[in-house]
């Protein structure tokens, strides 16, 4: 073996060699992990300590916790900004308005996408691959301009209300954008092609002879989807659900841009708290707030659920 | 009973598509109106995309998305692919729940809350160790690049999941050592989706308005900043003329390559037909 | 040890050297010192002690799940014991990395390089060698002329048949010229007639190459072709080792008689035994078994005596020595198949026995018709006795 070899007849590859396998799994393990420690975990950190400080005319505009007096450091914590969330009902209707509007569309867009994707799933070989380039082609082009393209047509100026009053079925100008009408066609617009490729991936996977069983068997064409097809696409149906509801849920462009000044949703309350009022401690107990009631309950639910699908396979 | 179905089908994806794509097409006819409103059309014209050329603002921030995103997309590669690595082939190693919960987690963080805490890292840092010294393009760099390891970490390691590892093992039964074997083996074979992973980071950086706006600084405007500004007082032509460059751009690219997966996988299946033959 | 010791006894110095495992003094070239592999709490390899010679073509045989891949993967180095030692060549292999043995696998799944052309796949462990580029491509034609694929160089794995990738592993493996040549399943991939064929092809690679064969199988008939000893696994633990002869005429056990070609295992209790016989009275088969060697073991205790389906005779007449070693019964399922027919012979117990007759001689209509009565026996020797 090598290792006999003494240390000074090595030339500097095998000893960048042996130092690699010694050191090299630490390397590539440490590098992202240190990157994401410091620009991911840490931040999280430093927002729970601000959202303990006092919001201060100061640059940064906000207290500190720490004083550094002759005996030593002492800790001032407040926790005035969780009991203001508290106290005022704003934060806890935004959260909950949030949850029902993502809840909603999820629920629109399963039942738009849902059909789409069946559809594709037994559309021809070429018809299908076209089909699906086009649902992904939004995808890859601006989330921005996708909500924009809607303002355009549900403004008071838009383009229904013109049509509408040239056909002389309205006099006045329906009032469409900033609603939640208009949040809904957003999320549901932008989010649809998330629903649909999941929900396709089961689907097209999906043995075409079980569904022939069932008819064979006996069952009615919408019993034998009710009975076969659904349940057996039920993981994609999940997983599609989850991609729209998450990102929905911490929505602040759609509401901002559809929805009208009382549509409140979590997230566009902590950045006008940010932006507009400038109060950053209040703004990092909403983010710890949202953290606590929003992001840890969907992690420990993706996990329960990995874990599941690993016992099953 | 089965036409009944297959009309069902049939206009549940006429009717889908329809939703996805009027809106588009409109915004790309209307960017053609010389009018200024989106309801009447006056008549054909390239002047608002004239216009957008010379909007000097709009051009620096489309200059300055292009830099982030390259940058970051190509920092979020070097980064997320040996966190891929680590989490599909590393098996256990002290520290591996954190390092597998820091990966999920920019997944299903809302942007709000990445954009603040960002922010106020980059805020403490400056403070304490006066780096960075302002905001701008690196702070956006660095905070694109965090989400989008995550996404590449994401891809990789589905995509090794999916990979037989018995070829790695030949490699290192032929006396390849663990560094070779990543560089001569598994990189080639995992090429498609580490490019795949570059342009959805790419997308992603240039699609970014949230994260961006909290941890930019004076001068480091990016496009999405710029269209949100000018979109939240109502419709605008030259931003209609964008949105019709941008599909434009993304439909020849989306084209081009699905042309080439084809050519590829139909060389491949010829390859093989005629070995059969 | 229930083999006769006549067929220990023919030990010369020939048979010394064709034969290392009879020769006392013959030092292993593999050696298992009593390895255990643990996956949590299972134990996919238990206690294993096992020692294989240069130049044999050794074969790991058992059903799905016994541990034969984790055994050769602990070879290769991929994984390491639980516990216990693993010498190659007389160097003890813990701690060595599969990249440092000197040892080369074919995978089950080939596992070939699939960016890489033929060529490339073969050259590359020598690369890692630092071989020379002028001798890596001597070597690799040489190499693939020998597995007849000198045409192919330039194709790509997905360009290639299943028999045709199987053959550049193959030349992948054997081009560094390893110490032991591990193939895991290497004709597992192949339909019936080509893997006959594969079969005699792989061993005279071995006679040419001498190097030393370990190989994993599930298919006996193709343990009994190729292998020079074969170690017959179940549940992690080696049942038996021997030749395929040693194995088929003297299995150690019901699990290694099943396993190896068929066999009629009957159960009976010994009535009767000496230095050169034994009597053993079943009351499945409704006879007396006579066997023509001692047997270890008291009287009263219980045996199986394998019969091999083609050592047993039948006929329409009772035989003349009617008392032992011949049972009746009634025909209950023929199969013809060509050169042999199969007869299942239902015994006065219930109990089954299969009877397998060449069809020596072209016959106007079968012998024997359903529920015919018939009488089975067999010679004194055919049986053997089995205690667990
Ligand atoms: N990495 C592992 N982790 C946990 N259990 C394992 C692992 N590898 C193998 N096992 C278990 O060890 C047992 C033996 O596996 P092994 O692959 O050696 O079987 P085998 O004899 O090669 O079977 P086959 O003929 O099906 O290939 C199996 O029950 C398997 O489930
Ligand atoms: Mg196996």
């Amino acid at each position: 073996m090598t290792s006999d070899t003494p240390e000074k007849s090595l030339s500097l590859k095998q000893r960048f060699d042996r130092w690699m396998i010694k050191h090299g799994r630490v390397l590539v393990i440490g590098i992202p992990y240190v990157w994401l420690f410091l620009f991911f975990l840490v931040p999280f950190l430093i927002v729970l300590k601000i959202s303990f400080a006092m919001a201060e005319y100061a640059q940064p505009p906000y207290s500190s916790l720490f004083d550094w007096i002759e005996e030593g450091v002492t800790v001032t914590l407040n926790f005035g900004n969780y009991l203001f969330l508290l106290s005022d009902n704003l934060y806890a209707t935004a959260y909950l308005n949030s949850i029902r509007i993502a809840a909603i569309s999820t629920v629109i867009t399963l039942l738009i996408g849902y059909p789409m994707a069946y559809g594709i799933a037994r559309a021809r070989g070429s018809v299908r691959s076209i089909l699906l380039m086009l649902v992904i082609l939004p995808f890859w082009t601006s989330f921005l301009i996708r909500v924009y393209a809607w303002i355009g047509i549900l403004d008071r100026e838009g383009l229904i209300n013109a049509f509408l009053l040239w056909t002389g079925i309205i006099t006045e100008p329906l009032i469409m954008r900033q609603t939640e009408g208009a949040v809904f066609v957003g999320i549901v617009y932008t989010y649809l092609p998330f629903m649909i490729l999941p929900l396709y991936s089961t689907l097209e996977k999906m043995d075409v002879s079980l569904i022939e069983a069932a008819l064979d068997l006996g069952c009615k064409p919408w019993k034998a989807f009710l009975k076969v097809t659904l349940p057996l696409s039920m993981p994609g149906v999940l997983a599609g659900s989850l991609l729209v509801f998450i990102p929905s849920v911490g929505e602040f462009v759609i509401p901002e841009l559809l929805g009208g000044p009382n549509t409140l949703m979590i997230g566009r309350t902590l950045w006008n708290e940010f932006f507009a009022n400038r109060d950053w401690p209040i703004a990092s107990a909403v983010a710890i707030a949202m953290l606590v009631f929003l992001v840890v309950p969907i992690m420990w639910f993706q996990h329960i659920q990995t874990k599941q699908e690993e016992r099953q396979s | 009973m089965s036409g009944k179905r297959s009309t069902f089908l049939l206009s549940a994806l006429v009717f889908g598509f329809a939703f996805l794509y009027v809106p588009i097409l409109l915004v790309m006819i209307y960017s053609f109106n010389e009018g200024k409103l989106v309801t009447v059309w006056t008549g054909f014209s390239t002047k608002w995309y004239v216009s957008l050329f010379s909007n000097d603002g709009m051009i620096d921030a489309a200059w300055n998305s292009l830099r982030i995103g390259v940058m970051s997309a190509t920092l979020a590669l070097a980064l997320g692919t040996p966190a891929g690595l680590v989490m599909s082939r590393f098996g256990r190693f002290k520290g591996r729940t954190l390092f597998s919960g820091m990966i999920a987690a920019p997944l299903v963080m809302p942007e709000v809350i990445t954009g603040l805490s960002l922010l106020l890292l980059f805020v403490t840092l400056e403070q304490m160790v006066g780096w960075p010294a302002g905001r701008g393009i690196s702070t956006i760099t660095i905070a694109h690049t965090t989400f989008c390891a995550a996404y590449v970490a994401v891809v990789v390691q589905s995509r090794l999941s999916g990979m037989d590892t018995s070829v790695e093992e030949a490699a290192m039964d032929l006396g390849a050592k663990p560094a070779k074997i990543f560089f001569v083996i598994t990189l080639p074979m995992i090429l498609p989706a580490l490019l795949a992973g570059w342009l959805l980071s790419f997308t992603l950086s240039l699609d970014d308005l949230v994260i961006a706006s909290f941890v930019a600084g004076p001068g480091s405007t990016t496009l999405p900043m710029k269209v949100f500004s000018s979109v939240r007082l109502g419709v605008s032509p030259e931003i209609n003329a964008l949105a019709t460059l941008i599909i434009l751009a993304v439909s020849a690219m989306i084209l081009i390559s699905s042309l080439l997966i084809l050519r590829s996988e139909r060389n491949r299946s010829r390859a093989s037909s005629t070995e059969e033959a | 040890m229930l083999v006769p010791e006549a067929v220990l006894d023919r030990a010369h110095e020939d048979v010394h050297k064709t034969q290392p495992w009879n020769n006392p003094d013959a030092v292993p070239f593999i050696r298992f010192e009593n390895v255990t592999k643990k996956f949590g709490d299972f134990y996919a390899v238990d206690d294993v002690s096992l020692d294989i010679y240069r130049h044999e073509l050794f074969a790991l045989l058992g059903g799905s799940g016994c541990g034969k891949t984790t055994l050769l993967r602990m070879l290769a180095g991929f994984e390491e014991p639980t516990s216990g030692k693993i010498y190659i060549d007389g160097v003890d292999m813990a701690g060595v990395p599969p990249y440092e043995r000197p040892t080369n696998m074919m995978f089950q799944s080939y596992a070939l390089f699939p960016h890489m052309n033929v060529e490339q796949n073969v050259a590359f462990g020598l690369l890692q060698d630092g071989v020379s580029r002028s001798e890596t491509k001597q070597l690799v034609a040489d190499m693939l002329a020998l597995v007849q694929m000198s045409k192919f160089a330039k194709r790509k794995p997905h360009q290639l048949s299943g028999g045709q990738r199987q053959r550049v592993a193959l030349a992948r493996s054997l081009v560094k010229r390893p110490k032991v040549l591990l193939l895991d399943e290497p004709l597992g991939a192949l339909d019936k007639k080509l893997r006959e064929q594969t079969q005699f092809e792989l061993v005279n690679i071995q006679e040419k190459v001498g190097t030393t064969f370990v190989m994993v199988t599930h298919d006996q008939e193709e343990a009994m072709t190729m292998a020079s000893r074969i170690a017959v696994m179940n549940e992690g633990v080696i049942n038996q080792t021997g030749t395929p002869f040693e194995l088929y005429e003297y299995p150690n056990s019901r699990y290694t008689a099943n396993f190896l070609g068929q066999v009629n295992l009957v159960e009976g209790v010994l009535i009767d035994d000496d230095e050169k016989y034994a009597v053993i009275k079943s009351d499945e088969g409704g006879c007396e078994i006579y066997i023509d060697h001692a047997v270890q073991g008291h009287r009263g205790m219980t045996f199986w005596a394998a019969l091999r389906p083609e050592r047993l005779r039948l006929t329409k007449e009772p035989p003349e020595n009617i008392k032992y070693n011949c049972v009746s019964g009634k025909v209950e399922e023929i199969g013809y198949l060509g050169g042999i027919s199969t007869y299942h012979v239902r015994l006065a117990s219930g109990k089954r026995i299969k009877v397998t007759e060449p069809n020596s001689t072209r016959q106007i209509e079968p012998r024997y018709t359903w529920e015919d009565p018939v009488w089975v026996s067999w010679e004194a020797g055919a049986a053997s006795v089995l205690n667990k």
